[in-house]
């Protein structure tokens, strides 16, 4: 056995580790319902995600935040059980249902045990196909949704994400906070919910993951029955919109002993341009890496001047950009903007050096097989690649693709995409030495 | 019909349970030098994960040093006798490895996931830092900087977080539990290579560390690989007893008001102190999570969710919580938040009459199934989250805890009773035992 482990040893210098052994099946149901299936047997539960591509995206317009409210009450009633009914039922048959509305997405996760799926299933459906809507679960409900909104006015990092938002999508529904605003969410009526229930959960918005103890065979009329009673088409989704904030530093008093700072700019790369692997990469190395990215190494590793610095790039269902975000004392703010801007123009006018992407690839593709070791994560990776467009094949050829980058194409990426003056930095708080540029 | 319901569901889970019995099986072993291993099992994908816990935290620490254990945590990343400062992460994430850290009360905690055949580095890498820790000068300033700013972060940016740190310091008049993890600002101030490192020599060492590895592995192999990489490793012979101050009895309810402008949302929120989980003897811990869940574990299906959020429609959010695994006893509490028209002081009568209404009339036996319907389904859950029972394992073998004990646990809950539950309800539910929170509304703005 000692012998064993010494001989990989060995190895670990050499290989990197085993990619993971993914077999999705796609499934199609006698209804017409598609499905991305996993079937691992091993664990008597099947995790599922149920996902619609639009989200919070599709409110009507002047019923912001209608399509969160919605989502927040799928599981406070259906048909002649309340809210309590519905959660005593639940507990009864020990499911879990999540229930979340985002910017480009509505998405039920189901985690139920084989014993009784079909029962679980079932009230699953009445949940997203006849949600009840009861006056006064949606008072409740509401309450709980503009008590989040009100701390959200005194959140140093919800604040600086919706300025950045109303500053780069002004006209868009981007613009427009996720959860609605205290007007608008007061100003919601139960029709507004029917309808934002009809325009963002559909067949035609409609992706589906399982991951468990269930067949392909079984698997279909299982989701004929939950999803079946779906309207075919809701609303149409957003059109595209660009990334419209200029270079320039827009500031927002508050009162706290550290700033907040977001910073971003528009890209053209978006999932299926050809860029887009050297793109991912060169962020990883930039400031998505976290330990070992540039922007950690000098604002935290050499400066101290933050406990967390990154970046990352939004790849939105109508637009990209990329931005990042830092946290820092008042008094030292103003110098971690400038070693981000500075870093900025470091890649973009000289790029990375090989030992950079080495090691960048080495992390990259050895670490995607820790994305694939439980149902549950299982099922949202596969949710979240199938509202991104992704091919079931990405799995089996992402790592290829990303070891065949080069030091040329990221150097050629960074030039051509990252716009050091082209920045723009939201920062929230009392920085000292950082003023507004317009 | 629900009752009917339940009792076969319950059925099915436990059948279910023993068919699928292999998986996520559980081995334990103690190297020599006196190091613990715990091996959870997983086969389905070839990744692990790699733990170390230490069994010392931030109520470890010496008076006048709050903070020095987490700060140490973060030293831990700097370098040894043979790795140059951030070189531990350089080479996990060059093996595609992703790792933290992370400190509390009673434990300090180290991981890395990694795929199966990464182990034994990752192990060696653990082994070097737990005895040849160096640190130099300059890396302890800077880091220090970076812990004020997650202090930043994490506290002085958060209301709700510098209002706990008030009412622990209340709810523990004398054990170190009153001090917060991350410490007191000046004290972090004031931390330095000197204290980090006494810290680190006193408690770091095979025989108060325990390494909990969890995915794709073999009892067989993760103790050989202990074996070579931490069985060299020498036992300190200078770990303190594990006996922190103990709490007076508490004489008076405290009652802890705060305001901050950034704050929008009154809450009310009470802790009484409570009993742990006793390795051994674990019913009244058992009862009393139960207790918890009952009162406040799933929002709306709750009793206090039924009362005041259903009924009287006077709270936007109800919950109840018990710490059940500490070294030391620690707390068991209830929170509310009020509808925006209702007085704190209204809400918290309301919960009081909800608190003294349940003494009166006992548990919902219906409610109680429900709940262990869903405990017994948790055991088959929680197969599908290595690293989720790895943590469990750490914390609660450093807090005193047995692996016997984390494995009857699910068994002991099962087997409590209503009478269990009102018992510990009564026990704990003492007001001069609790403190008190009132978060109060933003001070009105001045219209001159």
């Amino acid at each position: 056995m000692i012998r064993f482990f010494v001989v990989l040893w060995v190895a670990v210098i050499a290989a990197l580790p085993a990619a993971a052994q993914i077999k999705i099946e796609e499934v199609t149901s006698a209804g017409g319902i598609k499905a991305w299936l996993v079937n691992e047997p091993s664990i008597p539960i099947i995790a599922m995600q149920v996902g619609f591509k639009g989200g919070t995206s599709l409110d009507a317009p002047g019923k912001t935040g209608s399509i969160n409210l919605m989502a927040g009450l799928l599981e406070e009633g259906t048909g002649d059980m309340d809210a309590a009914a519905f959660r005593r039922e639940t507990e009864s048959l020990a499911a879990n249902f999540g229930f979340s509305a985002r910017r480009d997405s509505v998405v039920v996760s189901a985690q139920v045990l084989k014993s009784n799926a079909d029962e679980a299933l079932a009230l699953l459906r009445k949940a997203i196909v006849e949600p009840a809507f009861n006056d006064a679960a949606i008072t409740r409900v509401r309450a709980q949704v503009l008590s989040g909104l009100e701390s959200d006015l005194k959140d140093p990092q919800s604040i600086a994400g919706q300025t950045l938002n109303a500053i780069a999508f002004a006209g868009h529904p981007y613009s427009l906070p996720t959860d609605g605003t205290l007007e608008t969410v007061k100003a919601l009526t139960r029709d507004d919910l029917f309808a934002a229930h009809r325009a963002s959960m559909s067949k035609d918005h409609l992706i589906v993951s399982v991951v468990g103890d269930v067949t392909a065979e079984e698997l279909g009329p299982m989701l004929d029955a939950l999803l079946g009673g779906l309207p075919e088409a809701g609303a149409d989704l957003p059109a595209r919109v660009a990334f419209g904030a200029t270079g320039g530093t827009t500031v927002v008093d508050f009162p706290s002993p550290q700033s907040v700072a977001l910073w971003a700019q528009p890209t053209s790369v978006d999932l299926d341009h050809p860029d887009f692997m050297p793109m991912f990469v060169m962020n990883h190395i930039l400031g998505g890496g976290g330990f070992g990215s540039r922007l950690t190494d000098e604002v935290r590793e050499k400066r101290g001047l933050t406990y967390g610095v990154y970046t990352y790039i939004a790849w939105l269902g109508a637009t990209e950009y990329i931005g990042g975000s830092v946290a820092s004392a008042n008094g030292t703010v103003g110098e971690a903007i400038d070693v981000v801007a500075a870093e900025w123009k470091r890649m973009a006018e000289g790029g990375v050096t090989p030992e950079e992407l080495d090691k960048a690839k080495k992390y990259m593709t050895g670490s995607y097989a820790l994305r694939f070791d439980g149902n549950a994560k299982i099922a949202r990776v596969m949710a979240g690649m199938q509202l991104d467009g992704f091919v079931p094949e990405y799995i089996n050829t992402r790592n290829e693709r990303l070891n065949a980058v080069t030091v040329e194409d990221i150097a050629r990426v960074a030039k051509q995409h990252l716009q050091p003056d082209g920045l723009r930095f939201v920062v929230v708080g009392q920085p000292e030495g950082v003023v507004s540029t317009d | 019909m629900l009752l009917r319901t339940v009792s076969f569901c319950f059925a099915a889970v436990l059948a279910a349970q023993s068919v699928f019995a292999e998986t996520g099986k559980v081995t334990t072993f103690e190297l020599e030098n006196g190091l613990q291993g715990v091996v959870i099992e997983d086969h389905r994908a070839p990744v692990v994960t790699n733990m170390v816990w230490y069994r010392v935290g931030s109520a470890d620490e010496p008076a006048g040093y709050t903070g020095v254990a987490h700060f140490l945590e973060h030293l831990l990343f700097k370098g040894t006798k043979t790795l140059k400062p951030g070189e531990f992460s350089k080479i996990v994430k060059e093996n595609g490895g992703v790792g933290n850290a992370f400190t509390s009360y009673d434990y300090t905690g180290y991981f890395q996931r990694v795929a199966a055949d990464r182990l034994p580095l990752m192990m060696q890498l653990e082994a070097d830092r737990m005895r040849n820790l160096v640190l130099l000068e300059e890396d302890v300033v800077t880091e220090r900087n970076v812990v004020i700013e997650e202090r930043n972060t994490r506290t002085e940016s958060d209301p709700n977080s510098l209002f706990q740190e008030q009412r622990r310091a209340m709810m523990f008049m004398n054990h170190p539990y009153r001090n917060p993890v991350i410490g007191w600002r000046h004290e972090i101030e004031a931390l330095n290579l000197q204290a980090a490192l006494d810290f680190y020599e006193t408690y770091y060492a095979p025989n108060n560390a325990i390494l909990v590895i969890a995915g794709d592995v073999t009892p067989e192999n993760v103790k050989a690989l202990a074996e070579e990489h931490f069985g060299p490793l020498k036992p300190s012979d200078n770990i303190p007893e594990r006996v922190r101050p103990k709490e007076p009895p508490h004489l008076s309810p405290v009652t802890v008001t705060f305001q901050d402008p950034r704050q929008t949302q009154p809450y009310f929120v009470r802790s009484y102190q409570a009993p742990k989980r006793q390795s051994g003897d674990q019913k009244e811990a058992a009862a009393l999570l139960l207790f918890a869940q009952l009162l406040g574990g799933s929002g709306i299906s709750s009793v206090m969710g039924q009362k005041l959020q259903l009924e009287q429609k006077i709270a936007v959010h109800t919950s109840a919580w018990y710490d059940s695994m500490s070294y030391d006893p620690e707390t068991f509490g209830v929170y509310a938040m009020p509808r925006p028209d209702v007085t704190l002081d209204d809400l918290q009568d309301a919960v009081d009459q909800v608190l003294a209404e349940f003494l009166e009339e006992g548990v919902d036996a219906e409610h109680l199934a429900r709940l262990k319907v869903q405990i017994a389904a948790e055991d088959i859950y929680e197969l599908d989250d290595q690293a989720g029972v790895a943590r469990t394992y750490g914390q609660a073998l450093t807090a005193g805890l047995t692996v016997q004990d984390v494995q009857s646990w699910s068994d002991v809950l099962q087997s409590v009773t209503e009478e269990d539950i009102m018992a510990a309800a009564r026990k704990v539910l003492v007001l001069k035992q609790s403190v008190t929170g009132l978060m109060l509304p933003p001070a009105t703005e001045e219209s001159q």
